[in-house]
């Protein structure tokens, strides 16, 4: 099922909280809203969702605009960060309750908690008191509650957002490898660069209520729309010169022996390590660097920048929204 | 909140705030004023009574309301904390028996607790304050432990592990964690317990004698038996201020205090070191509570020297001391208390909705009917309702309009809480689900809202058959409820009269317990186990 | 407040609008039918009235009428009701009206005049009373000793007023606050009557300095602190009662003893007698006249010591069994002029509680 928002407004008591949100959103197809906090992502879907009324612009499913259509006759899924579980019934009844609600039959019900409580990994759990549940096992109910009616688009809220560490790991490798065995059409809402790039097809950036870019993670990674934009990626090397700014990738700057620069940080990561590197002209750059053998704080060093890594973006300023 | 207020129609709103304010109109405002404006209007001009507000005897009465009231309170938190906390927290065989003893006391007319009293403590406690003080913790206990009960079960129990792992001692837990969690509930609880106090009437009565007055039973002394109206319009107009004023305070605490988030807090095994705390304050309490109520079972035994079950056989039979046999007194007050019921809820529930998004004025005018003396808004339904349509003077009617009146409070108060608690995603979750709306009542709103509905019921069910000074007023002979008749048994002298009465008490007490456990089973029974 | 709360209230809107109608259908159909001839006789009186549901029925076959009965407080809260809504009464008769507020309801203007033809029966202290009023019945208030206390304690019973100051009679005394009873007030008449005015504060300031205890109605110092009511935790064994109250010990025994375990004793007792009127603004005021003819007549008057404890003004009715061998009829009660009692009540009672009680 195909969602797109077209030119999305909500103003809440006099403030704008989202204006002209436009996405597209194909069959099958993965979309991250990427953003801080406050930015709006998580409004947007709610008025995908039907919970927020939009003040302007128009939301369609398949085509069909259903911007007057209440939540429960949509047909979109939607997981709450921490999971909002009904505490009055066990996780059987929190899975089957959309089928119920939906009325059918018994036998049907069952095989369909079961299936999904199956696609989550929970298989068996039916008779459990969701108050016992862990958290990455409310949020794996939560998923196979949204998932268990068959929505035509499956929206998320932060779904590991309470979660961390290898649990949060797990539960990102298995949506990733659900959703691609389902085809289902995805709304995914994240404030992590990480989470959004390893679940999304395509990722869309908000900014104070606005789509600041929406591109594929490769895109977004190699030409960024502006520096902010390259900022909230995780880009440290961005060098603004009035109008324009200069972003070189990390894994552009070569560390090599020689004289130049110093280390002045290294930050290991599992396979990559992160460097600080320090040049003489008092310009500080991060380069990545992989293996074991790698340059250490203080070891004077050579800096090799590849020109493939370096664009030339637009210098974002608040005040060019307002005049948008 | 915020965003649900203002998807309201304005219509909607209005719905839910009419009823209430109709029918505090009718069934308080107006005859209220009519005995003000018969008290306080000599021949088309008001006369203010001033001179009776700055006497120094209406200063010591109302300072020993005040004082009376407060000290009570306190007493009554501290001795329904500790059962409130091991029934909230925990589960242990007998806890929904406990939970329905719990009642007893708070629906037991004033004339029989007063006896119970008097046969328990020695002579020299017995015509002291102390006696009142330890009837109203008695009496009012229940409160506490529903009210705060409630809300405490629904706090998520892992905050207190959180703070234990942060290095908390369990008294630190308590302090900081505890008390500003249940605050709100402890000042809900606190301002119904100290309104009840304040306004006390039948204790102050039997067991602080003449010595002992309050604004309550001084208006009573004025009006009914002294028939000096204006000075008890006057002092009647005090306690409503004072009550507003307390309401208000209240109101204001338990905003600034906030409410706790609500997660569902499972009620577990008590383990270890708390196994002994939990059965220290269930037994203790328990055994605080049972006294009274046992020493009235004994006396309804008591048939001559020995003991039997005379009296209970007794009911069955025609006396002078009623005009029904009084038996009828028990199916009068079942009836009469589910009508209340019925009426406190369908006018309850729309106010707590209405109160709970913002409406506080409709708060404190909810409030008002426990701060005014019963004898005043007694004479006051003697003179508004004479005339047809709404002539209810000598109409059963009345009573369970009355006591619908009394038990309103309770219900608005219970259901407050909870419902500023429910979650707002829960409705959201279901809807995205499916859910139509009334699906989302049905399946999401009413199960979670069953407990506190239960607990507003059991409560305006136990205030109406427990009801006295109102019924006693408006009854007809012939339509006698159960306190009622108590009274009129105790009023003879002769030991078939007291044993009946005896009888007649355990009955109720036997009745309310009941009906509590019934309405908690029947409207929790979707909750897994 | 979400779209939720609204349909539950619009729920509940629906659920109290039908029982207020309800209530109102009922309302008006308990009251209607005030064109025709009225169906119903409305008594209005105190908690202490009672009457055998053979009789009432008797009267309700008679007169064709239905008897309704509004009860409640004692008979100063009664008439302090009727006083509230004199002109548009609660009901067609009041009963309950005593000595000591009668000239108040006279003077209230809210009672019609009516004398029964049955007034000839009565015994002659109680023919011939105010135009406005009916003496139904007469009670005495008497001291009540526990005799089985006095018996195992080996001291003899008090016998007179004067014999509750002496020091073997020390904390034994209960008595009723005068301002909130009646039974309490007519005690204080009685002392008034015996040592007169003001000699009976010399009286008073001796109880209170031998150990009297005053509760504030009849209820708690009979049921809870005479120790010889039956059941009764009390620990005093003198009270102020009823002169009637040992036979009720015997009466409504569990097993009927052959003496009553209490006795009233009979010097210093004070007659109350209890009046009934026509309302003025009755709406059956025919069939008023016809109730009070009936609680003259000999069937009501025989039911009197039964039901209420008090005796009957009829001359021609004898006394159940009981009453005749453990009750007294006092000889020479003591009794103070209505006019002298109503010009001083508030005095004295003020009196009184700032005597003994401050």
């Amino acid at each position: 099922m195909r969602l797109a928002l077209e030119a999305i407004g909500v103003v809440i008591d006099g403030s704008s909280i989202l204006d002209h949100v436009s996405v597209d959103v194909g069959a099958g197809e993965r979309l991250a809203l990427l953003g801080p906090s406050g930015s709006g992502k998580s409004t947007a879907l709610r008025v995908a969702a039907g919970l927020q009324r939009p003040t302007a612009g128009r939301v369609l499913l398949d085509g069909a605009d259903v911007t007057r259509v209440p939540p429960h006759r949509r047909g979109i899924g939607l997981v709450f960060q921490d999971a909002a579980l009904f505490p009055h019934r066990d996780v059987a009844g929190n899975v089957g309750f959309g089928p119920r609600v939906a009325h059918l039959p018994q036998a049907e019900r069952d095989a369909r908690v079961a299936e999904a409580l199956d696609l989550v990994g929970l298989a068996g759990t039916e008779r459990r008191d969701v108050t016992t549940l862990s958290g990455g096992e409310a949020q794996r109910v939560a998923l196979a509650r949204a998932l268990a009616p068959r929505p035509g688009v499956l929206l998320l809220d932060e779904p590991l957002g309470a979660l961390d560490g290898p649990l949060r790991q797990r539960l990102q490798d298995d949506l990733r490898e659900l959703f691609e065995r389902l085809a289902l059409t995805v709304v995914h809402v994240t404030h992590d660069v990480g989470e959004a790039f390893a679940l999304g097809d395509r990722v869309a950036v908000l900014r104070d209520g606005r789509v600041a870019q929406v591109a594929t993670p490769e895109e977004l990674w190699a030409r960024p729309a502006d520096d902010w934009v390259a900022r909230f990626l995780g880009m440290a090397n961005v060098f603004a010169d009035g109008d324009r700014a200069r972003v070189i990738r990390p894994e552009a700057v070569r560390v090599v022996g020689g004289e130049g620069a110093v280390v002045v940080a290294a930050d290991r990561d599992a396979a990559v390590v992160r460097l600080r590197v320090r040049e003489d002209g008092g310009r500080e750059l991060e380069a990545v660097v992989v293996g074991v053998d790698v340059p250490r704080v203080g070891e004077r060093v050579a800096i090799d920048v590849d020109p493939g890594g370096v664009v030339d973006v637009r210098v974002w300023r608040p005040e060019m929204q307002r005049r948008g | 909140m915020d965003r649900h207020r203002r998807a309201l129609s304005a219509a909607g709103r209005a719905a839910a705030v009419v009823l209430p304010v109709a029918f505090l109109a009718v069934f308080f405002a107006w005859p209220l004023g009519a005995i003000l404006a018969r008290s306080l209007v000599v021949d088309g001009r008001p006369d203010v009574p001033l001179d009776v507000l700055t006497d120094s005897t209406t200063r010591d009465v109302a300072w020993f309301t005040l004082w009376q009231a407060t000290v009570s309170t306190v007493l009554t938190l501290l001795a329904g904390l500790p059962l409130a906390w091991a029934l909230a927290r925990f589960r242990f065989p007998g806890r929904s028996v406990i939970e329905a003893l719990v009642l007893v006391p708070f629906v037991l007319p004033t004339v029989v607790v007063a006896t119970a009293f008097v046969a328990l403590l020695p002579d020299d406690i017995e015509r002291s304050v102390w006696a009142i003080l330890l009837a109203h913790v008695f009496f009012n206990v229940a409160v506490v432990v529903r009210v705060v009960g409630a809300f405490w079960a629904g706090l998520d129990q892992r905050l207190w592990d959180a703070a234990a792992t942060l290095g908390a001692s369990p008294a630190e837990r308590q302090l900081r964690l505890t008390a500003p969690l249940l605050a709100p509930a402890l000042a809900s609880a606190a301002s119904i317990v100290f309104l009840f106090c304040f306004t006390s009437f039948g204790v102050i009565l039997i067991l602080g004698g003449p010595r002992y007055a309050t604004l309550e039973t001084e208006i009573y002394n004025q009006a009914a038996r002294l028939f000096d109206l204006r000075t008890a319009a006057a002092l009647g107009l005090l306690q409503l201020a004072a009550v507003a004023a307390a309401v208000l305070v209240s109101g204001r605490l338990e905003r600034r205090l906030g409410g706790g988030r609500r997660r569902s807090g499972a009620a577990r095994r008590p383990a270890g070191g708390e196994r002994v705390a939990v059965a220290v304050v269930v037994v203790g309490s328990l055994g605080l509570l049972a006294l009274p109520p046992l020493a009235l079972v004994l006396r309804s035994l008591q048939v001559g020297t020995g003991y039997g079950l005379d009296h209970f056989t007794a009911l069955a039979h025609e006396t002078p001391a009623l005009f029904v046999a009084p038996w009828h007194a028990i199916l009068n007050s079942l009836l009469f208390s589910t009508a209340a019921t019925a009426i406190a809820l369908a006018v309850g529930i729309p106010a707590a909705v209405a109160v709970a998004s913002g409406r506080r004025g409709l708060d404190v005018a909810l409030m008002l009917p426990l701060g005014a003396s019963a004898a005043m808004l007694g004479f006051g339904f003697l003179l508004a309702f004479d005339d047809p349509p709404l002539d209810l003077r000598s109409s059963p009617a009345i009573v369970p309009l009355a006591q619908a009146l009394v038990a309103l409070p309770f219900v608005v108060r219970s259901l407050v809480p909870a419902l500023r608690a429910v979650d707002a995603r829960m409705r959201e979750a279901a809807a995205v689900l499916g859910a139509t709306p009334a699906q989302v009542r049905r399946e999401i709103e009413l199960p979670l809202l069953a407990r506190p509905l239960a607990v507003a019921a059991g409560l305006a069910f136990a205030v109406s058959l427990g009801e006295f000074g109102a019924t006693v007023f408006l009854v007809r002979a012939d339509w006698p409820t159960v306190p009622v008749a108590i009274f009129r048994f105790l009023g003879r002298p002769g030991e078939g009269n007291v044993g009946a009465a005896m009888a007649l008490c355990v009955v109720l007490m036997a009745l309310v317990a009941a009906v509590a456990l019934v309405s908690e089973r029947a409207l929790v029974r979707g909750r897994p186990r | 407040m979400t779209p939720c709360h609204l349909r539950i209230a619009r729920r509940a809107v629906t659920l109290v609008t039908t029982v207020v109608v309800a209530a109102v259908a009922l309302a008006a159909s308990a009251c209607g039918g005030d064109e025709a001839a009225p169906k119903d006789v409305v008594l209005v009186t105190h908690d202490s009235f009672a009457v055998s549901k053979t009789v009432r029925q008797a009267f309700e076959r008679e007169s064709g009428l239905t008897l309704k009965i509004l009860q409640g407080g004692d008979a100063n809260e009664v008439l302090n009701r009727a006083l509230l809504t004199a002109g548009d009464p609660q009901g067609d008769v009041v009963f309950g009206i005593d000595d000591s507020v009668l000239s108040r309801a006279l003077e209230g203007d809210l009672l019609e005049e009516y004398r029964s033809p049955e007034l000839s029966s009565l015994q002659a202290d109680f023919g011939n009373p105010d135009p406005h009023v009916t003496p139904i019945d007469h009670g005495e208030v008497c001291l009540n000793v526990d005799r089985g206390w006095f018996a195992s304690h080996d001291v003899p019973p008090p016998t007179s007023l004067g014999d509750l100051v002496l020091d073997r009679y020390r904390n034994l005394l209960v008595v009723e606050n005068p301002a909130t009873s009646s039974p309490g007030l007519a005690f204080l008449l009685a002392t008034v009557a015996t040592y007169g005015d003001p000699g009976w504060e010399t009286y008073w300031r001796a109880l209170r300095a031998n150990g009297v205890r005053v509760v504030d109605g009849w209820e708690e110092a009979y049921t809870q602190q005479f120790s010889g009511a039956s059941g009764s935790p009390g620990k005093r064994p003198i009270v102020v009662s009823y002169a009637s109250s040992p036979a009720a010990e015997v009466i409504f025994a569990s097993k009927p003893p052959t003496t009553a375990p209490t006795a009233a004793v009979e010097d210093g007792c004070y007659r109350q007698v209890e009046y009934a009127g026509i309302l003025r603004g009755a709406h059956n005021e025919d069939g008023a006249k016809q109730l009070i003819d009936f609680m003259l007549s000999e069937r009501f008057q025989a039911d009197v010591p039964g039901s209420m404890f008090v005796y009957p003004v009829r001359a021609d009715v004898p006394l159940p069994e009981e009453f005749v061998k453990h009750a007294i009829v006092p000889r020479d009660p003591l009794q103070l002029p209505p006019a002298e009692v109503d010009a001083n009540r508030d005095r004295w009672v003020a009196r009184w509680t700032d005597i003994v009680v401050r």
